[in-house]
């Protein structure tokens, strides 16, 4: 079938990328990384960037965590404010400057680091080249506690039910779902039921949540619907921007499920309680 | 029955794509014939391209010949031309879709046609052929069942592969029996041969047959047209003149591109290793032959076309060949259904395709509705990025109206200056640590005055509420001022 590519494209403009191998991971655990907590976890759910942090530490690493940190530029970059993005990326930049992982604590989060920083720099080539280093070493926190870490959890919990929700750029630039669901095996008590169209977007699409919300709360509501109807006694995720949406829309809906980060579920489970 | 029968369709033109929309999702027959139909067509996909390295060895390959073909569309469609001319079909180029209707229309004219028999054609959709034609007398009848069953319904098509997939069998029930006057029957085989009788006639009586195009091949003269059901035979054979209308991207450079995007075409679609029928038209009837038309014409339509070829990112969006996956496997398409959108293409390739078509001045809210949650471009037979072509007309959409370089027809059909300066505030505060700093210290110690109604996202979702500390403070404490 090769000969059909012959002469592909010679003067074409963005051909596809080549089909994504899977990711090496190193094979040491590093001695420290940073880590970047994003702004929706920064103000809404710091327990699970400090839930994140415990885990790591119980890996042996230091965890360094720049204060000048803010956000990675996504809300601004889907919105069509590219410059805005841009100046909000290159303040997060600087502050990564050891060749340290950084594990990001949420999926769409890394995702925009990992395969978008490198459009936003496309017109710097001496920025591109930080970036493509950048990226990386960039992991989201899941992946790095599964494949950097292969960490083995110790299940100290009751024995429950739990749906996993995977934010969908994520799932598909990160592979995320298959990240959560391995850490959710290792936990003996847990067990992850699915639920309907599990891979459909939850409807949050940043402000595409406020911009379109009759569509965004159609989406949500088939969402928490299927979740409930999923018997899962609550709901986690590797996404803060998905879990806002799910966690507000449930609690709107005066339901009593609700979702939680991966990385706060497993420390309570797993973590020594004190 | 009546309540059970309801036609959901809208009434076109609603005045915005966000009314439209909210009526959608409204009308919960509406939602339920959508989610069930496409479920069985992303099941369908799933089961015939089921093996995933060979999926996206073919989606590789679809893609490189797409962007080859386009890398050098002047010199194919002039290969085209020459080739089909030598063939004996005649060439037709038409800028905008009134051109194209004029070239049909003096076709028409020449033959003095009264009828016309139409196979499936999104072309002729864009231009709006039949009720062009119609004004001048001209009846324009649609052959493909789907086609058929809007025409009589009144409607437009929803969907580019499925143009009735908005209905289901009881509602196309009623509708025979009260335009037809036939018997009131829920049984769909029962219900295609009522079509097909009545059709088949007119076949033989059509003056003039009209049709799409899959594949315009450069290389020998041919086009090539895939379906299901004869009709699309029938009227590019069964009249004595064939018209061809197809936009200018659908050129490949030879035959040996047209089997992997055929095999790419019909499972995308339908899940099909391949349709009932695969007509390849490479010239009228010669003198030898006993049947076929004696004239072939092609129509070759811009219609903005040439917009998206002149910019490489949004160049991509030529690359598709219209098998409707986007749509099936898009989370806003299946809960709005394709009227909303208002526009000839809808889902996730018609927001990208409308722009060019008819201007981002009568598309704004395209762009915006999307979560770009990624499904369409994840299953695209040709990998075009639609999430990033997407993004990329936002930032067209929100630009000033008079910066330049002007790229696309309706720049900034969405730009604000409040928002512009809301985003200008976001950068400020995101890039300063001592604002932000500030910012997160007093939006968590006033967590408890934090507005309970925060504009459109409390419609569906209760404000969140800040913690009492941020991760910062919290990170600060646990280790340490950072010197990292």
């Amino acid at each position: 079938m090769s000969e059909l590519f012959y002469n592909a494209a010679p003067n074409a403009t963005r051909i596809a990328a080549p089909i994504p191998t899977q990711r090496e991971y190193p094979d040491q655990k590093p001695q420290h990384v940073y880590l970047f907590g994003t702004c929706v976890v920064d103000l809404f759910y710091p327990e699970a960037g400090m839930d994140s942090i415990r885990l790591l530490e119980r890996e042996g690493i230091t965890v360094h965590f720049p204060q000048g940190q803010s956000c990675c530029g996504q809300p601004a970059y889907t919105s069509g404010y590219t410059d805005e993005a841009r100046e909000v990326a290159r303040a997060q930049l600087a502050l990564f400057r050891q060749d340290w992982p950084l594990v990001v604590v949420s999926g769409s989060c890394a995702g925009m680091i990992r395969h978008h920083y490198s459009e936003l720099f496309k017109n710097e080539p001496a920025t591109l080249l930080q970036i493509e280093a950048l990226a990386a070493r960039t992991y989201e926190l899941a992946e790095f506690l599964l494949n950097v870490c292969k960490v083995g959890l110790k299940d100290r919990g009751a024995p429950t039910k739990v749906a996993l929700h995977t934010s969908c750029s994520a799932r598909r630039e990160m592979n995320t779902h298959l990240h959560g669901r391995a850490l959710l095996a290792q936990l003996e008590a847990v067990q992850r039921v699915d639920h309907d169209h599990e891979s459909e977007c939850c409807g949050f699409g940043g402000t595409f949540s406020v911009r379109m919300p009759d569509i965004s709360g159609a989406m949500v509501a088939d969402k928490t619907r299927a979740l409930q109807e999923s018997g899962a006694a609550q709901v986690v995720t590797a996404d803060c921007g998905c879990l806002m949406n799910i966690n507000g829309a449930l609690e709107k809906q005066n339901a009593t499920l609700r979702g939680q980060h991966l990385a706060s579920f497993i420390w309570q489970r797993t973590g020594d309680r004190t | 029955m009546t309540q059970m029968t309801r036609i959901p369709v809208l009434e076109l033109p609603t005045p915005s794509f966000k009314t439209r929309a909210r009526q959608a999702l409204n009308d919960e027959q509406l939602r339920r014939n959508f989610r069930v139909a496409m479920d069985s067509l992303m099941t369908k996909r799933l089961a015939i391209m089921s093996d995933p390295d060979e999926r996206e060895r073919l989606r590789e390959m679809g893609n490189h010949i797409r962007a080859r073909a386009l890398s050098k569309l002047p010199d194919l469609l002039e290969k085209l031309e020459a080739n089909l001319t030598r063939n004996g079909i005649q060439v037709h180029w038409a800028e905008t879709v009134d051109e194209a209707n004029a070239i049909v229309q003096s076709i028409a004219e020449a033959h003095k046609a009264k009828h016309l028999i139409k196979g499936k054609s999104m072309v002729s959709e864009e231009m709006n052929m039949n009720h062009v034609l119609e004004k001048q007398g001209i009846e324009c009848l649609e052959s493909d069942m789907g086609e058929y069953i809007i025409q009589l319904a009144g409607q437009k098509p929803s969907h580019i592969i499925m143009p009735a997939i908005h209905m289901n069998a009881a509602q196309v029930a009623s509708l025979f029996s009260d335009t037809l006057g036939t018997e009131y029957t829920t049984d769909v085989d029962e219900l295609i041969q009522t079509g097909r009788h009545v059709l088949r006639q007119k076949f033989f009586e059509a003056d003039i047959g009209i049709s799409g195009v899959n594949f315009a091949v450069a290389e020998t003269g041919t086009l090539l047209l895939v379906e299901n059901e004869g009709n699309g035979r029938m009227s590019t054979s069964v009249p004595p003149v064939h018209i061809a209308v197809t936009g200018i991207e659908k050129v490949v450079e030879n035959l040996r591109d047209v089997v992997p995007l055929l095999s790419l075409l019909t499972r995308s679609a339908l899940g099909q290793p391949i349709t009932t029928y695969v007509n390849m038209i490479s010239s009228p009837r010669k003198s030898h032959e006993l049947d076929g038309p004696q004239e072939v014409h092609l129509v070759l339509l811009d219609n903005g076309r040439s917009q998206a070829f002149a910019d490489g990112e949004l160049r991509q969006t030529l690359n598709c060949i219209r098998c409707g996956a986007c749509m099936n496997h898009c989370p806003v398409y299946t809960r709005i259904g394709g009227h909303a959108y208002g526009t000839v293409y809808p889902g996730p390739i018609g927001k990208i395709i409308s722009p060019h078509l008819l201007g981002l001045e009568n598309t704004p809210d395209h762009p915006s509705a999307s979560s770009l949650c990624g499904a369409c471009g994840e299953v695209c037979p040709v990998k075009i990025p639609i999430p990033s072509v997407l993004r990329r007309l936002r930032e067209e959409n929100v630009k000033p109206p008079e910066a330049t370089p002007h790229l696309l027809r309706g720049q900034g059909s969405k730009y604000s200056s409040r928002e512009r300066l809301a985003w200008k505030s976001w950068r400020k505060l995101y890039t300063s640590p001592t604002l932000y700093k500030s910012f997160t210290y007093i939006a968590t110690r006033l967590r408890n005055v934090t507005p309970r109604n925060v504009g459109p996202w409390s419609k569906h979702h209760a404000a969140p509420k800040p913690a009492s500390r941020s991760l910062h403070e919290l990170a600060r404490e646990h280790l340490g001022e950072d010197k990292a």
